[in-house]
């Protein structure tokens, strides 16, 4: 019972200092000029360059707004944090505290869920105000953007472990894994339409199963069935985080 | 005594470079502990792993009995670090940066506003407490840095070169309250290049040198282990003695010359001391300053780390 207690005990603090680790990121870095630029216009510029002179519905493209902006968004704050904060020397003071690597990295994922998410609405409530479209499950967007948010934030998280101590240089391996895996996730077209070595490429993409619920959820066809685009991204974020747990440690020295 | 830190074996490579070399010390509750060692002796690699940042390649340490290595949380709960450079968050305000600090130590909310409150009120930051951290001079930020780890609560607190490169005013601050906490209990890891204040503020001295420890103890008898490098210093008004008349006084071992200025080094200062008044006298020669000199503790460091040097150089 005592263990247990302890158990418990320490799981509340480190909880609780993923929460702190949240909040220092909010105040810091949500309005630091790569999240905004990486986060929030690079999704808009490339759906201007989608959609502009094609004559496409608009209904039609805002899944796939929804889910491009959920994928900019949510994994833009992991790669700007850790490299930030070597380059700042602030980094070696949070890990010399009683919080471990992995709950300093859940605050650093749910930094990116809450980004993501509260910023992936804005396109939700833009399509429907503006097109036609609308919501026929509520619980699948939820789910679909949830959990989205947190596969991507994980996957920003685990972009973030190689020792640099610029931004710049983690910013741009993050926009090499993201930007080709836009192309082939089912977001300007439906998986099913796009070339045979794509198709076999798309589930590869974590996007892919975000952007199939989120499809799903506005009532188009998805290429991927509901059951199994949640058990993909749980099984993706889960891989993310722990990889993201191994790279850090195991970088950690030469990050200082 | 109480053994607060109890270091054993500790080793840490990177590469084929081996930075710390089977290292093992103690430090003992209430004691200031200072560790001494020429640029990359293995002073801030050894601070590292006691502090969690970097994992041991071989050996362990203890903290208030908790394994770095297998407890690693419950080792860090007892310490507060002030590194060199005063990595504060320079976008949070200076009650920002106190405040994180204790939350992420989990210090529970009435206690840390208080003692934030009673720290810059100590440290001179009190009317700077919204100011954000970037507007700070560096004096300032040391300040802010020690107040963020003291809000914290140690039982050990870790400083690394607390005062390099600050004003007058903020170094003799912060020691002076490190000294005070100390002597309420604090028991602090100090490293330092400088020599007047680890053997002012040190109970006990430790020096490393290419990554293992080459004498422990304190000032006082470290000092005395190198009585031979204790010399009288005379300086005459005009003329001035032939060198080996000097050089043969009884009891003098060596002689450096500048200008009218000697040193005779000697382990027996007053006997040389009889044999330089009555030489003047003899030749009537005016001596215009005579002092004794015990080795200072620089004196300890540089004989115990010139080998490393001469080597270096070659």
């Amino acid at each position: 019972m005592t263990v247990q207690r302890e158990t418990a005990q320490t799981l509340r603090r480190q909880l609780h200092g993923s929460l702190v680790i949240l909040k220092k990121n909010v105040r810091l870095y949500y309005l630091k000029p790569p999240v905004l630029i990486f986060g929030v216009l690079f999704p808009v510029f490339f759906f201007l360059a989608f959609k502009m002179g094609r004559p496409i519905a608009a209904e039609n493209i805002v899944p796939g707004m929804v889910a491009m902006a959920l994928w900019f968004t949510a994994s833009a704050v992991g790669p700007l944090v850790t490299p930030w904060e070597r380059g700042a020397k602030t980094y070696e003071r949070l890990i010399s505290t009683p919080l471990s690597l992995r709950a300093i990295l859940v605050g650093d994922v749910m930094s990116g869920l809450v980004f993501g998410t509260c910023l992936s609405v804005v396109p939700v409530l833009l399509g429907l105000a503006l097109t036609d479209t609308s919501i026929v499950s509520v619980p699948i967007l939820t789910a679909g953007i949830v959990l989205g948010a947190l596969n991507f934030a994980s996957l920003g998280v685990l972009l973030a472990a190689p020792p640099a101590s610029s931004p710049a240089n983690i910013m741009l391996l993050s926009n090499l894994v993201r930007i080709p895996l836009l192309f082939v996730s089912g977001i300007f077209m439906p998986i099913g339409q796009m070339p045979v070595w794509m198709q076999w490429i798309a589930p590869l993409s974590p996007l892919s199963y975000a952007s199939a619920l989120i499809r799903s959820a506005f009532g188009q066809s998805a290429f991927f069935q509901v059951w199994l685009s949640l058990l993909m991204l749980v099984l993706f974020t889960l891989a993310f985080f722990m990889m993201s747990c191994k790279f850090h440690n195991m970088w950690k020295a030469k990050g200082l | 005594m109480e053994t607060v830190i109890e270091v054993k074996d500790l080793t840490r490579k990177f590469g084929y470079l081996v930075a710390v070399d089977h290292v093992e010390f103690e430090v003992y509750q209430g004691e200031i502990f200072g560790f001494l060692g020429p640029n990359g002796a293995g002073k801030t690699t050894t601070i590292r792993m006691l502090t969690g940042m970097i994992d041991p390649t071989e050996g362990t340490a203890t903290i208030q009995g908790h394994d770095i290595r297998n407890e690693p949380l419950l080792s860090r709960a007892h310490i507060a670090v002030v590194p060199e450079e005063a990595n504060v968050y320079l976008d949070l305000s200076v009650w920002q940066n106190l405040m994180l600090m204790a939350e992420l130590h989990g210090v529970a909310r009435h206690r840390r506003i208080q003692e934030a409150e009673r720290l810059l009120d100590a440290l001179g930051l009190a009317e700077r407490k919204k100011q954000k951290a970037r507007a700070l001079s560096k004096g300032l930020r040391q300040r802010l840095m020690l107040c963020a780890a003291l809000v914290t609560g140690p039982e050990v607190l870790f400083l690394d070169e607390p005062t390099g490169g600050l004003d007058v005013q903020s170094a003799r601050l912060i020691r002076q309250t490190v000294s005070d906490l100390n002597r309420s209990g604090l028991t602090v890891f100090l490293t330092t290049h400088n020599m007047s204040e680890a053997s002012e503020m040190c109970s006990r001295v430790a020096i490393i040198d290419k990554g293992r420890i080459a004498a422990i103890d304190t000032p006082e008898k470290l000092r005395s282990t190198i009585s031979s490098r204790q010399y009288i210093e005379v300086r005459f008004a005009r003329a001035i003695p032939e060198y080996n008349e000097l050089e043969s006084l009884p009891g003098v071992s060596q002689i450096d010359a500048d200008n009218r200025t000697f040193r005779l080094y000697t382990r027996l200062p007053g006997q040389v001391v009889t044999e330089v008044v009555r030489l003047a006298d003899s030749r009537g020669l005016e001596i215009a300053d005579l002092g004794n000199h015990k080795p200072s503790l620089e004196d300890v460091f540089l004989h115990l780390t010139s080998g490393r040097k001469e080597r270096g150089l070659q």
